[in-house]
This record gives structure tokens, C-alpha cells and sequence, in this order.
């Protein structure tokens, strides 16, 4: 039988590692699954290399585990916001080390991975800055600059209800990364507002399909709401 | 001359959003011109982290957190809108099927490439987001801007000096005290504010301004 629900958060993230690279989804606070993350913070891993569109928001998710200095490397689209104070800290410092995406072709290579492709052309960056040291083409009269994959040995994302199988659903924009991640990782851990009994999700309505999913923990939606009062 | 204020200056970008089109707002001055679209034409607003058919912001108190634009605000979803992942939004970008996006500028030269994500400061903490896919993806990208700096510096200029966004992406420049159409061939004036001339805009550029067919003012 295929159970892929687990009792907690902390039995979710149990072979987290020292230096893994841990894609996060959310955009800011939609979908970041904080309490994945705070159980992350609890197992006390550090040299973490973090895939995500931000750098952290306020004093959860992922803020709190650069403020815990667990993260070596961010690599994301938009980093510098009102609230990455514990970002900007520590980049100033220079004890974290940033690589900076356009967010189309963060998305484009966490999905090249998730879809098993070598490698990306893509307009996005071309001529810029950010192709500089990249292989660039010209095809059919467009300028297109090499990307690679971008794959990860964890993705945390969040979804509103998933089954034992791991399938999936999200809530409004919370859905953003979090499908895309879910392909590109070795090992993906979902948390979710509820776990529903196998069957009970709509097949034509689910976002991620299970294949994609190796963990669902639930996490009911109360502590969400703690979260944003500790965030305003 | 009777410069425009920066609403003034969204209200004319909007008259020139068509019935039907998509559209994406950049964060910031261009956000203003989803105040003035036209409720008579059917535009549907894109936000890259996943929404087409972007409404206005909620009532107090109907706020949603998993309900926000690109900017991070709560926004509201209108009738027939959808909700998708971030691939899906930015094949939506990249891909051309955004008719229109209107984004901010540092400076815009004039064969209408754009630098608006980095000034390139020491110390600064540098942020793209999705300004590179819109400024190239779209099928059309306008910016609004002044056409000065604070400090009296054209922003259209022969060749940015800031790091740049997209090259050769801009068509079209909204400013408080002009128009401009951009392409290979440089810059033309396509409609001035009352009281301004071409001699004043070259003036106030320093740029070989040409007059586009059917000037306005």
C-alpha cells in the first residue's frame, strides 16, 4: 500500500542534511511552508544552499533559518524586499552567498530538471549582466543564452489538501512554485492543511500528481494564522 | 510647460490599453494604470506569480494571504479569472502571449533598451524578479517614467549606463511631458504636453528628436 503521509513535521524533514540544497516554494508568505521549515530550524543542519523566488519575509519560514545562520548560498529571483532584513544582514555580511535569477528562467530551470532537459536556451537575460560567462546562440534572428537545470535534493512546498498518494492541490497564488519544485527534487515534502481519504480529490482538479511527491504531512491551517499574526 | 503628475501620466497609458488585451502591470508607477482602464473594455491584468483576471485591491478586512499580486498586496480575483503555477505564468511571458506590459525605468535609450533593475551601487543588494521576462516577452513593452531625474538627467538616453534589463525590447516611452516611440532609428515624438515643443524635449534630452507622423499636442 502507498502511504506517503507522515505523523509530523519534524518525521517529514527527519534526513535533512548538513549542505543539502533544499528547494523552497512560495512567493513571499503564499505557500511557504513554515512549519516544514521550522522543523528544519530543530534539526540544527546548516550549509544550506536555498532555491526559492525570495530570500525570506519578516521573522518565519524561510527569514528564520537565515536569521539561524543555516543557509550558505540563496539562489532566487528578488531577494532585497521591506521585510528581508535577516537577508540583507547577512549578505552584508558576507555570510551568505547569492545567485541571482530572473525569475522565468528560475522557473524554467527548476522545471528543465523536473522534466528530465539537459539544458534551456532562453531569451530571458540575454545581453545582460546576468548571461555574462553563458553560452549564447542566435536562433532565428533571437538571442537566447544557455541555462542549466537546476536540481535539488529537497523541496519543502506547500499545498492545501493532498492524499496518501501525494497528490496534490493548492490555494489561489500559494500555488506558484510549488509544482514545478515538486518535479525537480530527489525527495519532495508537501505540507498540508488537510489530508483527504484516497479518492476523495478530484482527478481532474489535481495539480501535482503524486508521482512527484514523496512526503505529505498535514499541518492544520490554525498555525498558519499564528504565523501571520507573528509576521504583521 | 504643463507637466503631467504620475497619475495623469497612468490615465493616458491606459487609453491606450485595447478591448481585449492582456496586460501586466510592473511593480510600482506602473500599478496606477490599472486605476484608469477603461470599465467599457474587457482587459484582463496579469501577475506573474499566477493570476489572469486581476482584480482591485479587497475591502478591509477581506483580505486573503494566499491572494496577492506581484508586489505582494492583496489583490482580488474577478469573474472568469485563473490561477496558475509559475511555469505556466511565465510561458505566458516569455512566450508572447502578454499583449501589453508597462513597466518602470531608470533610463530607456533610444533604439528602446531598457535598464530598470540595478543601479549598480556599491552595497546595493541587486533584484531582477521578473522584470527580464516582461521586458522581452511581451508583445509590446511600455514604460512610464519622468522624463527626468531628480537631479535634472535625461532617463532617454543614446546608450544606458545603468545595467541593463532587455535590449531593443521598448517600444514606446509615457512620460510627464511627452510620448516617445522608440526603434533602431532612434526616438520620435508621437504627443507633447500643451506648451511644449520639439526644441524643448531635444533640449531637455540632448538627443536628435524627430517628430513622428501625426504629432499630437
Amino acid at each position: 500500500m502507498i502511504d506517503k503521509s507522515v505523523e509530523s513535521a519534524q518525521a517529514a524533514v527527519a534526513d535533512l542534511f548538513d549542505g543539502a540544497s533544499i528547494l523552497v516554494g512560495g512567493f513571499g508568505t503564499a505557500g511557504m511552508p513554515n512549519e516544514l521549515i521550522d522543523a528544519l530550524i530543530d534539526r540544527n543542519v546548516g550549509d544550506l544552499t536555498i532555491i526559492s523566488n525570495n530570500a525570506g519575509n519578516g521573522e518565519a519560514g524561510l527569514a528564520a533559518l537565515i536569521r539561524e545562520g543555516r543557509v550558505r548560498k540563496v539562489v532566487c529571483s528578488f531577494p532585497r524586499q521591506s521585510d528581508s532584513h535577516h537577508f540583507d544582514a547577512a549578505f552584508r555580511a558576507g555570510t551568505i552567498e547569492l545567485e541571482l535569477v530572473p525569475q522565468g528562467n528560475l522557473a524554467a530551470r527548476i522545471h528543465a530538471a523536473g522534466a528530465g532537459l539537459g539544458a534551456i536556451f532562453t531569451p530571458t537575460g540575454y545581453g545582460t549582466q546576468l548571461a555574462e560567462g553563458k553560452e549564447s546562440r542566435i536562433i532565428d534572428g533571437k538571442g537566447y543564452v544557455l541555462e542549466m537545470p537546476i536540481h535539488a535534493d529537497f523541496a519543502l512546498i506547500k499545498g492545501t489538501v493532498g492524499d496518501r498518494w501525494g497528490n496534490l492541490m493548492y490555494r489561489k497564488t500559494a500555488r506558484n512554485f510549488g509544482p514545478i519544485m515538486a518535479m525537480a527534487a530527489r525527495t519532495t515534502i508537501a505540507q498540508v492543511s488537510q489530508i483527504a481519504p484516497l479518492g476523495s480529490l478530484d482527478p481532474e482538479a489535481i495539480m501535482t500528481p503524486g508521482i512527484f511527491v514523496q512526503r505529505v504531512v498535514a499541518v492544520p491551517p490554525k498555525s498558519d494564522q499564528a504565523h501571520l499574526e507573528q509576521a504583521a | 510647460m504643463k507637466r503631467l503628475d504620475r497619475r495623469q501620466i497612468a490615465a493616458r497609458v491606459a487609453q491606450d490599453i485595447e478591448e481585449g488585451a492582456y496586460v501586466n502591470l510592473g511593480i510600482g508607477l506602473p500599478t496606477l494604470v490599472a486605476d484608469f482602464l477603461p470599465t467599457d473594455r474587457d482587459i484582463l491584468l496579469h501577475s506573474e506569480n499566477g493570476v489572469l483576471g486581476m482584480g482591485p485591491a479587497p475591502q478591509p478586512g477581506e483580505e486573503d494571504p494566499d491572494l496577492i499580486n506581484a508586489g505582494k498586496q492583496p489583490v482580488t480575483l474577478l469573474v472568469g479569472g485563473s490561477y496558475f503555477h509559475h511555469a505556466d505564468s511565465f510561458a505566458m511571458m516569455r512566450g508572447g502571449h502578454i499583449d501589453v506590459c508597462v513597466l518602470g525605468a531608470f533610463q530607456v535609450s533610444t533604439r528602446g533598451d531598457l535598464a530598470n533593475w540595478h543601479t549598480g551601487e556599491e552595497g546595493a543588494i541587486p533584484a531582477v524578479g521578473g522584470a527580464m521576462d516582461l521586458a522581452i516577452g511581451a508583445k509590446r513593452t511600455f514604460v512610464m517614467m519622468e522624463l527626468q531625474t531628480r537631479a535634472g538627467a535625461s532617463k532617454l538616453v543614446k546608450a544606458c549606463t545603468y545595467p541593463l534589463t532587455g535590449l531593443a525590447c521598448v517600444s514606446r516611452v509615457y512620460t510627464d511631458v511627452a510620448i516617445f516611440e522608440l526603434g533602431l532609428d532612434g526616438a520620435s515624438v508621437s504627443e507633447m504636453v500643451e506648451g511644449c515643443t520639439i526644441e524643448a524635449l531635444r533640449a531637455l534630452t540632448g538627443l536628435p528628436l524627430t517628430l513622428a507622423p501625426s504629432t499630437a499636442s
